[in-house]
C-alpha cells in the first residue's frame, strides 16, 4: 500500500522549489531593484505647481495699467486618466465631444506623464461646478493661473501682451513648462523675469483617483511662490490716452521723451489694438485677425519699427555737424532760387527770401542751405577726400544714437540705416564717387533710414544741448530695484554743447518765427516751443508728414516726434499734434484759443478717406 | 466525555496554530488594504475588516462543527456530498448572478456564497473515496476513466460559469494521483506541455522545430541508435523531402517548407517506427512518438491559443512572456502589484503606511492581490516569513497525510495540501508577475467569506480524519 510513499520527497520538491523561487523574486523586486521605489513614489505623489502672482504695472503717476485675474485651466495627465463619462465633462465645461477627445489624443502626443492642458480659462463660474465633481475624472486636475487685466483700453504696444510658451522658449528655458505664459512683446517681454516672479511647488499625496491625500512630509519639501515685482513705468498714460486719441484713424506714430532723463513719456503707434484682445481663450482668433486680416497692421509697432527717412528734420543734424567742423558759422549765407543747382544738377526747393544764415534756414526749412553746407563738409580740403570728409559726418551722426539700436528696454528695436563709403562704392562701382552722388543725405532724404524712437531721442539730445540717456520705459521697480544702471549714463554727441545754440533758435523760429515758418501750428501760447518740420517722399502715395519739437526752450520737460504717414507736409498734421501733445503735458489741459485745432486734428481721417 | 479529551488529545494543534496565525495575519492586512482616517473601529462591520471578523467568526464555528462530526461519516458521506455539489454547481449556471463577467454567485439577500469555493473539498472527498476502493487500478483505463470524469464534471461547470481560475485548481489533483501511483511520466509529460506551450509562444516554429528534433535525436543516440541508422534515417526524409518537392512543382502546387518537412518526416518515422520495432529498441520508438506528438501539440497550440481560449486570457499571457506590454491597460494590475511589493523593500514601509495600497494603486488589494499589502508593509522579512508559513502549513499536512492508517485520509490529506499549494502558487505568483492573472484567492488571507469557509473546511476535514489516523475507514 505504501510502495509509493517516497514520492512524498518530490511533492515536498516542487513545493519548496517554488516557494523558494518566490522568495528569489521578492530579493529581486524589493532589494536589489531599486526602481519599484521610484515607481512608487511616482504613483502616489503629485507636484502642484504653485503659480505666483504677476507683478502689476503703473505708470509715471502710480496710476494702474495692468493687473491680474484669476482663471482657471483644466490640466489632464493622459497616464492617470480611466474610464470616465466624457458627456458628462463636455457637459460640465459646454465644449464638443469630438474637441475633448482632440484635446486628449493632443496630450497623449505630448506626454503621458506630463500635465498638459485640456481646456484654458474656464470662468469662476464653472470651475465652481466643476470642482465638485472632479473626482469622476480621474488624471484630470484644475490649474490655477492669472490672466491680465487691462484697466485702461490704452499703451497695447508699449506694454505687450503675454502667451502661452511654445516648444522653443520651453527648451531654452527650463522654468517653464506647457501652458505657462510668458511676455511677447512690449514691457511684458522685456521685463518677463522681474514681473512673473519664481513658481513654487507644492507636494501632496494622491491616491489613484488622483484624491489629494495629504501633504507630502508635512510639506518639508515644498517652495512657496515669490510673487513678481511690481513696475513703475516712465508712460504718462494720460498723454498716452491723449496721443491715442488725436492718432484716431490716421497711421502713425508718435514718441515722447523727457529730456533730462530719456523716459519715454509716451509711445504712439496708429492704428492701435485694445490689449484685452490678446487675453483669454479668444487671444488666437484676434491675433490672426489682426495679422492676417488687417491691412493697417496695428501689431505693427510703428514707433520703434517703422523705418523712415528723416526728411527736413535731419537738416538739424546736419547744420550741428556743419558748425561742429567749422564748415559754416551761424552767420555763413548761402543763395538759394527755388532750389540748389550745379550743372545739370538741380535740387528743388520751396520760393523764399535769399539768401540766408543758419537760423532763417532752418525756419525756412531751406533745401540748397542743406546741400551746400553737406557739400562743404564732405569736400573739406582738411579731409583729403571726399569718402574721408563723408566717414568724419557718418562718426558725427551715429553720436547722435542713429544706425544703431538705441538699447532701450523694449524689444523690437530696429538699427536704422546711415549709409557707409563701402556701401556707396558697391552702389556707384567706384571707390571716389562724389559729394553730389549722396547729396540727397543733405535733406535727410535718400538711403537714410530712422526710426521714430530714434527720432524722438535726437530731440531729446537737441533739448539737453548735446547729450542723451538711452530711452527707457522702465522707471523702477515695486521694492524699490533700480532698473539697469546703463539708462542712468549720460551719452554725450560729438558735437560741442555751444554750437547747439543757433539750431535751437532756429527751430524756436520754426513755430513762432512768423511769416514763413513752417511749425506755427504747434505754437502754444506761453510757452516757448521749438520744433522742426518734416516731409518724407513716400513713392507709393501721399508723402509722410513729420515733426519733431521740444519744450519749453530752457529747462525742457518733453521732446516729441509726430509722424503722420500720408499726412502731406510735416506742418499739416505732425505740428498740430506736436503743440496739442506737448501743452496737454506741460498744462494739463488744451486752452480755448486751440480747441478748434484739437476737435480737427482728432477728426482728421486719412485712413478711410483714401478708400473712397 | 472521554471521547471528547481524546479527540482533543489528538488534534494536531500544530496545524491548528498555524491555521489560527495565518487568519490573523490575513485580516491584518486587509484591514490595511482597506484602512481609511473615516472608520477606525475594527467592528465597523460597513468596513471588508469588520465583516471578516464575521467570517472569521462563522469559520471557527463551522471547524467545531466539523471536529463534532464523526470521521467515518466523509468517507461514507463522499459521494452524496459530491453530487449536492454538482447539483449546487448547475443550478448557480441558472439561478446564480453575473459578477465581472462569471455567473458563479448565489445571492441571498446581502448573503453571496460562491459553490466552485465548496465544490473543492467535495471533489477532493469524491476522489478520495473513489481512489482508494478496492476495484481501482491506477492504470486500468477504466479507473483512469472515472476518477478523470471526478475531477472533469465540476471543473468543466466552473468553466461553464466563465471562472477558469477556480477550475485550472483541479489539475492538481495530477499530483495526487501521483502519490497514489501515476506513472511519473504522466507528470513529466504536463511539465513537457506546459514548457512546450510557452515556447510555442515565445518562438517562432522553425526554432521549435529544430528543438524538439534536436533533443529527440540526443535521446535516440542515449537510447542505443546507432549512427549508421540516423544516416539512414536522414538520407529517408531527405528522399521523402525532395520527391514532395518534385511533386508540388510538377503539380504547380506551392508547398511550404514546413509543410514538407513534416510531411516527409511522418512518412519517414512510419517506417522508422516500424524497424526500431523489430530491432527490439522500444525507448528509441517511444522518443519517437513522443517528439512526434510534441510536434504536433507544438503546431496545435497555436490554434488553441486564438481559438480556444478568450481574448483577456491571451492577453494576461502575452503579458506575462513579455510578447505584449501595456502597464496602463492589460498589465496594469500586475505593474502596480510588482510597484507595491518592490517598493517595501527589506523590512517594509510598516503598517498602514503602504502608499500604494492605501491609496488603491493596486487593484482588487483585499481580495486577490492581497499579498501585495504584505510585501508593502512588511517587506521583504514579512513576505518571506508569510511565504514560509503557508510552506510549513503544507509541507505539515504532507507528513500528516503520510501517517495516515486509512488510504482514505491519506488521499484526502495529499488533496488539501495540493489544493492550498496550487492556490499559493497563482496567486502569489502572479503578484509577483511570474504566473499569469488568474483571479484565486490566497488561502486565508484574501477577503471574503467563501474562500475562507471553503479552506476551513478543507483542513478541518483532513484534522478530524487525522484525530482517528490509527482507525481504518472503508
Amino acid at each position: 500500500m505504501n510502495n509509493f510513499s517516497n514520492r512524498i520527497y518530490v511533492i515536498a520538491g516542487i513545493f519548496i522549489l517554488v516557494v523558494l523561487v518566490f522568495i528569489i523574486r521578492l530579493l529581486n523586486l524589493q532589494i536589489i531593484d531599486e526602481s519599484y521605489k521610484l515607481s512608487a513614489e511616482n504613483n502616489s505623489q503629485r507636484q502642484v505647481t504653485q503659480f505666483p502672482a504677476r507683478g502689476l504695472i503703473y505708470d509715471r503717476n502710480g496710476k494702474l495699467l495692468v493687473y491680474n485675474q484669476a482663471a482657471y485651466d483644466l490640466m489632464i495627465i493622459p497616464r492617470q486618466v480611466k474610464q470616465f463619462d466624457t458627456i458628462d465633462l463636455c457637459n460640465l465645461l459646454g465644449i464638443d465631444k469630438k474637441d475633448a477627445l482632440k484635446q486628449i489624443a493632443k496630450a497623449k502626443k505630448y506626454s503621458y506623464r506630463k500635465a498638459s492642458i485640456f481646456l484654458k480659462q474656464l470662468s469662476s463660474e464653472r470651475y465652481a461646478v466643476l470642482q465638485e465633481k472632479l473626482y469622476k475624472f480621474p488624471g484630470f486636475f484644475v490649474q490655477p493661473r492669472t490672466l491680465r487685466k487691462y484697466p485702461r483700453q490704452s499703451a497695447a504696444h508699449a506694454l505687450g501682451y503675454l502667451r502661452e510658451v511654445n516648444n522653443k522658449e520651453m527648451k531654452n528655458d527650463s522654468y517653464y513648462s506647457q501652458g505657462d505664459y510668458i511676455g511677447k512683446s512690449g514691457i511684458e517681454r522685456t521685463y518677463e523675469k522681474e514681473l512673473r516672479g519664481e513658481k513654487g511647488v507644492e507636494i501632496f499625496w494622491v491616491d489613484v483617483y488622483n484624491r489629494i491625500k495629504g501633504s507630502y512630509k508635512d510639506g518639508k519639501f515644498d517652495k512657496p511662490p515669490v510673487s513678481g515685482k511690481n513696475l513703475y513705468s516712465t508712460l504718462d498714460i494720460g498723454l498716452q490716452e491723449y496721443g491715442e486719441l488725436l492718432m484716431s484713424n490716421k497711421k502713425g506714430g508718435i514718441v515722447a521723451i523727457e529730456p533730462n532723463s530719456g523716459e519715454i513719456l509716451a509711445k504712439i503707434s496708429s492704428p492701435a489694438y485694445d490689449p484685452e484682445m490678446f487675453v483669454g481663450r479668444a487671444m488666437n482668433q484676434n491675433y490672426k485677425r489682426l495679422v492676417q486680416n488687417d491691412s493697417l497692421k496695428p501689431l505693427f509697432d510703428r514707433s520703434m519699427m517703422a523705418l523712415y527717412p528723416p526728411g527736413s528734420v535731419f537738416k538739424l543734424i546736419n547744420a550741428l555737424i556743419g558748425l561742429q567742423e567749422k564748415v559754416i558759422t551761424p552767420a555763413t549765407r548761402f543763395e538759394c532760387h527755388n532750389g540748389y543747382h550745379v550743372g545739370n544738377f538741380t535740387m528743388k526747393c520751396h520760393s523764399h527770401a535769399s539768401p540766408l544764415d543758419l537760423i532763417h534756414s532752418i525756419q525756412l526749412s531751406c533745401n540748397a542751405y542743406y546741400a551746400n553746407v553737406f557739400r562743404s563738409i564732405l569736400e573739406y580740403p582738411k579731409y583729403g577726400s571726399v569718402q574721408n570728409g563723408f566717414k568724419v559726418w557718418r562718426k558725427h551722426v551715429l553720436s547722435f544714437g542713429f544706425g544703431n539700436k538705441l538699447g532701450a528696454d523694449l524689444p523690437n528695436e530696429l538699427n536704422g540705416f546711415i549709409p557707409t563709403t563701402d556701401y556707396y562704392k558697391k552702389k556707384y562701382r567706384r571707390e571716389n564717387w562724389r559729394a553730389l552722388n549722396v547729396i540727397s543725405l543733405a535733406i535727410g532724404q535718400g538711403e537714410l533710414l530712422i526710426t521714430p524712437l530714434q527720432m524722438a531721442n535726437m530731440v531729446a539730445t537737441i533739448a539737453n544741448r548735446g547729450y542723451y540717456y538711452i530711452p527707457h520705459i522702465a522707471k523702477y521697480f515695486g521694492d524699490g530695484e533700480l532698473i539697469d544702471a546703463k539708462f542712468m549714463k549720460r551719452k554725450q554727441t560729438s558735437i560741442d554743447s555751444v554750437y547747439y545754440k543757433p539750431v535751437i533758435d532756429g527751430m524756436e523760429e520754426v513755430i513762432s518765427g512768423g511769416e514763413g515758418s513752417t511749425g506755427r501750428l504747434a505754437a502754444i501760447p506761453g510757452i516757448r516751443v521749438c520744433g522742426k518740420t518734416g516731409t518724407v517722399e513716400n513713392p507709393h502715395g501721399d508723402d509722410h508728414s513729420v515733426f519733431v519739437a521740444f519744450a519749453p526752450r530752457e529747462n525742457p520737460k518733453i521732446a516729441i516726434v509726430v509722424y503722420v504717414e500720408n499726412g502731406v507736409w510735416g506742418a499739416r498734421y505732425g505740428a498740430p499734434i506736436a503743440g496739442l501733445m506737448i501743452e496737454k503735458y506741460l498744462r494739463g489741459e488744451i486752452s480755448q484759443s486751440k480747441k478748434w485745432l484739437e476737435k480737427r486734428m482728432i477728426e482728421a481721417d486719412l485712413i478711410h478717406k483714401k478708400k473712397e | 466525555m472521554t471521547r471528547r479529551t481524546n479527540l482533543l488529545k489528538s488534534l494536531d494543534w500544530w496545524t491548528i496554530l498555524l491555521y489560527a496565525l495565518l487568519v490573523f495575519l490575513g485580516w491584518v492586512n486587509i484591514y490595511a488594504a482597506v484602512y481609511n482616517e473615516g472608520h477606525q473601529s475594527i467592528f465597523d462591520i460597513s468596513q471588508r475588516y469588520g465583516k471578516q471578523l464575521l467570517w472569521i467568526g462563522a469559520a471557527g464555528f463551522i471547524a467545531i462543527i466539523i471536529l463534532i462530526i464523526e470521521s467515518k461519516f466523509f468517507s461514507a458521506f463522499a459521494y452524496p456530498t459530491y453530487l449536492f455539489m454538482l447539483l449546487l454547481l448547475i443550478s448557480v449556471l441558472i439561478f446564480g448572478r453575473d459578477v465581472k463577467g462569471a455567473r458563479s454567485w448565489f445571492e441571498f439577500g446581502a448573503i453571496r456564497f460562491q459553490p466552485a469555493e465548496f465544490a473543492k473539498f467535495a471533489t477532493c472527498l469524491a476522489i478520495s473515496r473513489y481512489v482508494t476502493q478496492y476495484n481501482f487500478k491506477i492504470h486500468k483505463i477504466k479507473s483512469l476513466f472515472i476518477s478523470s470524469l471526478i475531477l472533469f464534471t465540476p471543473m468543466a461547470l466552473i468553466v461553464l460559469q466563465g471562472d477558469a481560475g477556480s477550475a485550472l485548481v483541479y489539475s492538481v489533483f495530477l499530483l495526487v494521483l501521483y502519490r497514489e501511483g501515476l506513472s511519473g511520466i504522466v507528470l513529466f509529460l504536463g511539465f513537457l506541455a506546459a514548457l512546450l506551450f510557452i515556447f510555442t509562444l515565445l518562438w517562432s516554429k522553425l526554432t521549435i522545430l529544430l528543438l524538439i528534433l534536436s533533443v529527440s535525436l540526443i535521446a535516440a543516440k542515449l537510447s542505443g541508435l546507432k549512427w549508421k541508422n540516423f544516416g539512414l534515417g536522414i538520407l529517408i526524409m531527405g528522399a521523402f523531402s525532395s520527391l514532395i518537392w518534385i511533386t508540388g512543382k510538377i503539380l504547380n502546387l506551392h508547398f511550404s517548407s514546413y509543410f514538407i518537412v513534416i510531411v516527409s518526416m511522418v512518412l519517414c518515422i512510419i517506417p522508422f517506427l516500424f524497424f526500431t520495432y523489430k530491432q527490439k529498441l522500444r525507448n528509441v520508438a517511444w522518443i519517437i512518438l513522443i517528439s512526434f506528438c510534441s510536434l504536433f501539440y507544438s503546431f496545435s497550440v497555436g490554434y488553441i491559443f486564438s481559438n480556444v481560449l478568450e481574448q483577456h486570457q491571451r492577453t494576461r499571457i502575452n503579458e506575462l512572456l513579455g510578447i505584449e506590454s501595456d502597464p496602463y491597460g492589460a498589465g496594469y494590475n500586475v505593474a502596480q502589484s510588482k510597484i507595491a511589493i518592490g517598493s517595501g523593500g527589506f523590512t517594509g514601509k510598516g503598517f498602514l503606511n503602504g502608499t500604494q495600497t492605501k491609496f488603491k494603486f493596486v487593484p482588487e488589494q483585499s481580495t486577490d492581490f492581497i499579498f501585495c499589502t504584505v510585501g508593502e508593509e512588511w517587506g521583504f522579512v514579512g513576505a518571506t516569513v508569510v511565504l514560509l508559513l503557508l510552506l510549513t502549513l503544507i509541507l505539515r499536512l504532507l507528513i500528516l497525510a503520510e501517517r495516515q492508517r486509512s488510504s482514505f485520509s491519506r488521499v484526502y490529506g495529499y488533496g488539501v495540501a495540493c489544493i492550498l499549494f496550487f492556490h499559493l502558487a497563482v496567486n502569489v505568483g502572479m503578484t509577483l508577475g511570474l504566473a499569469p492573472v488568474i483571479g484565486i484567492p490566497l488561502p486565508f488571507f484574501s477577503y471574503g467569506g467563501s474562500s475562507l469557509w471553503s479552506f476551513t473546511i478543507l483542513l478541518f476535514i483532513f484534522l478530524r480524519l487525522d484525530a482517528n489516523r490509527l482507525e481504518l475507514l472503508r
